[in-house]
């Protein structure tokens, strides 16, 4: 190679090491993506592939995966005869460890490999994986950490996962490139084929400049989950004590001992999401509601359906993201209008 | 003063983009709204001119970014269905012929969206429609747009004066070629979208096998005025008052005149046909009446005009209030009139009232 070109083999090379540092896991195991969507789809189809030459069509996952888990997951299974089982989540958004148990039980020489998201990205609540990989015992496990990396400390090693997805643009680095943290020694089926930049397994120029960028903006998230970690809490306990001492019918989804520092997901009681959308943003105050459909029409949270509320319910939800760069004058002008806000909506929103 | 806030509707195409843009520059806070019309958005269309498809709320939301304003869709998927397409349906199967744009403007534009608004803490809707409104010491009145062409005050005279108080229409002193101009000089991509003309929830425009599809195909008899079969029809719905062509008549007309549908009667199932002499109706009675400025004195004679579709010519007329029904004597009888249509009077250029049609003479 010419002298240009190590020059930028080193940056990269530099670059995936920094990574591994940042998840704990060999630099080895970091294979590069263009999107966290293209990590999952790889994670979730290579597995599947790969286990299905011995016989092994079953998937184990939860029912309020990311769209970017459940929709390929969904896929194997109307195309390529994946049997899906679908593990049940509590009011608190915990996955039902004794269903887990079972199902692995029933289906032990039949299960290809178990994915389920390390935080969910609605509601914050963090699953126990190392004790998902304990139970699932030799079953590969993969988890979709993009909410979590930078946020909580993760390490792969320890939690003994199997392939982890991650994406730059969590961690305050850019847009278009994710990683897939794949297990060295385990061969997958690639969903790209070209050059076989990475391990083989995945096929395309690096993107030198953003991997390098994301690889700086992980080690600093990553330095930075212990300082940030309670001055986010804190700020997000603010906002919740502010909304519900102003609208006390209000309540929080998800647990609040095992979540994501910044994430906090409130549903307001016979208002519809997107009143309360518009009239914050009026406000100056940004937050979002659950999901829509490709032509924008909101509709209800597969989430928060799984987690037990009705379909009222989950479009009278609204998620707020805090960071570290919030302010308590912030949360203080959000309680100064939220209760106004809240009587309008649900004058708009004919719920009962 | 407090800047008057305002929803902008925008269909995705070039007029609400427009209208919204000027509301800007009135100095309104406008906010932009994407109706959605059906829960399945290509359900009911696939084409690029109709006012639900996942391409317009694509473009309405592009003319929102363009002009630099907060864009939303509201879902009013339940709402169209029960207030414009069920009755769209129960109209045909009643033997009318109804006109789906006025329901829209009456149950949804400028009752579902403007209740919302007015909820949500603002003062109007915003639309791309060509009309006018003028204030007057009785409250807003509704007019004629300066574009004659594109004049669709037909189509708003369903508004209650409380509904028009609420309305505003950015596009009544302009021509359409200049919306169009303007568009393109706002840096608007829409600016050469084509017009919407078809039913926007009937895909490719084929209304009769629409219908057919959801309300079924019974055969039935076409009649002469003396009860006499003509022929056989495939739903009696799916046929027009005044319509000539597809008739299919096996016994021909002794005297080689051309036959037109009369009348449609859906309890027996029949099409009632004849000549054109027997198309003319010279009185109109419409109900119920709803009036788009102070009413009419009751029972008072009074000179206007009666329009009786979309872009028909106004026809000079007498009309009254007689307390239930409005109607309308015209100086010249007018030929092939269905019944469901709305007719609508107008004194000069303002927009009186309407009534949808029950019954000519």
């Amino acid at each position: 190679m010419h002298s240009a070109g190590r020059s930028v083999r080193k940056d990269l090379e530099s670059a995936r090491e920094e990574i591994a540092k940042a998840i704990d896991c060999a630099p080895s195991e970091v294979i590069f993506t263009a999107t966290g969507t293209e990590a999952n789809n790889l994670a979730i189809k290579g597995l599947y592939w790969k286990a299905a030459k011995s016989n092994r069509n079953v998937i184990i996952t939860s029912t309020f995966e990311h769209h970017a888990v459940m929709d390929p997951i969904a896929w194997l299974a109307e195309h390529e005869n994946a049997q899906v089982i679908s593990i049940n989540v509590d009011r608190n958004g915990f996955i039902l460890m004794d269903e887990l148990a079972q199902a692995i039980k029933d289906h032990q020489d039949k299960v290809a490999f178990i994915s389920i998201m390390h935080s969910n990205n609605e509601v914050g609540t963090i699953q126990d994986v190392a004790k998902i990989v304990k139970i699932a015992g030799d079953i590969p496990v993969h988890a979709d950490c993009v909410q979590s990396f930078g946020k909580v400390a993760l390490s792969f090693k320890d939690l003994g996962l199997t392939g982890a997805t991650i994406s730059a643009h969590k961690v305050g680095g850019p847009l278009g490139v994710a990683a897939l943290i794949l297990k060295r020694g385990l061969d997958i089926e690639p969903i790209l084929h070209g050059g076989g930049q990475e391990r083989d397994i995945r096929s395309g120029t690096f993107n030198a400049p953003s991997i390098v960028s994301f690889a700086a903006a992980a080690k600093e998230s990553v330095a930075a989950i212990a300082d940030r970690d309670k001055k986010v809490r804190a700020i997000k306990s603010e906002l919740i004590q502010t909304v519900t001492k102003n609208v006390s019918d209000a309540w929080v989804n998800g647990d609040q001992t095992n979540c994501l520092p910044g994430i906090t997901s409130i549903t307001f009681p016979k208002t519809d999401s997107e009143g309360l959308l518009l009239l914050l943003d009026s406000e100056g105050i940004a937050c979002s509601t659950g999901s829509a459909c490709s032509a924008g029409v909101q509709r209800p949270s597969h989430v928060l359906l799984a987690m037990g509320l009705t379909e009222d319910e989950t479009t009278s939800t609204l998620r707020f993201s805090v960071s570290h760069s919030n302010t308590v004058t912030e949360i203080a002008k959000l309680g100064s209008v939220i209760a106004s806000v809240v009587a309008r909506s649900r004058a708009a929103s004919g719920k009962k | 003063m407090k800047k008057l806030k305002v929803i902008a509707a925008m269909s995705g195409g070039v007029d609400s983009a427009v209208a919204a843009a000027r509301a800007v520059d009135a100095g309104y806070e406008v906010v932009g709204v994407h109706l959605a019309l059906s829960s399945n958005p290509q359900k009911y269309r696939s084409g690029a001119r109709g006012c639900c498809t996942i391409e317009d709320s694509h473009d309405a939301r592009r003319a929102a970014d363009v002009i630099g304003i907060p864009f939303y869709i509201w879902d009013m998927a339940e709402e169209f269905h029960k207030g414009v397409v069920e009755n769209f349906l129960s109209e045909y199967q009643s033997g009318r012929t109804p006109n789906p744009c006025l329901r829209c403007n009456e149950k949804i534009k400028f009752e579902a969206v403007l209740d919302r608004a007015k909820a949500l803490g603002f003062d109007g809707v915003v639309t791309g429609h060509y009309a006018i409104t003028k204030d007057s010491p009785n409250g807003k009145t509704l007019h004629r747009a300066a574009d004659f062409e594109k004049d669709q005050s037909y189509v708003l005279a369903v508004l209650r004066t409380d509904q028009i108080e609420g309305a505003i229409f950015p596009l009544g002193d302009t021509v359409k070629t200049d919306t169009r101009k303007e568009a393109k000089e706002r840096g608007l991509f829409v600016a050469n979208k084509p017009d919407s003309h078809d039913i926007c929830f009937v895909p490719s425009g084929d209304n009769a096998g629409w219908l057919r599809e959801r309300l079924g195909s019974e055969t039935g008899d076409i009649v002469d005025e003396a009860g006499k079969k003509l022929g056989e029809h495939k739903g009696a719905y799916t046929y027009t008052i005044g319509q000539r062509r597809g008739l299919a008549l096996t016994v021909p007309d002794p005297t080689g005149e051309p036959r037109y549908v009369l009348k449609i009667e859906p309890k027996s199932n029949t099409v009632v046909v004849g000549t054109h002499e027997a198309l003319a109706v010279n009185t109109i009675i419409a109900t119920p009446p709803t009036w788009c400025g102070p009413a009419p004195e009751l029972n008072k004679v009074l000179r206007g005009f009666a329009q009786v579709r979309a872009h028909g010519l106004p026809l000079a007329c007498e009309y009254k209030f007689d307390g239930t029904n409005l109607i309308a004597n015209l100086d010249e009888p007018v030929f092939g009139l269905a019944t469901g249509q709305a007719l609508v009077i107008y004194d000069n250029d303002r927009v009186v009232g309407s009534g949808t049609i029950c019954e000519t003479i």
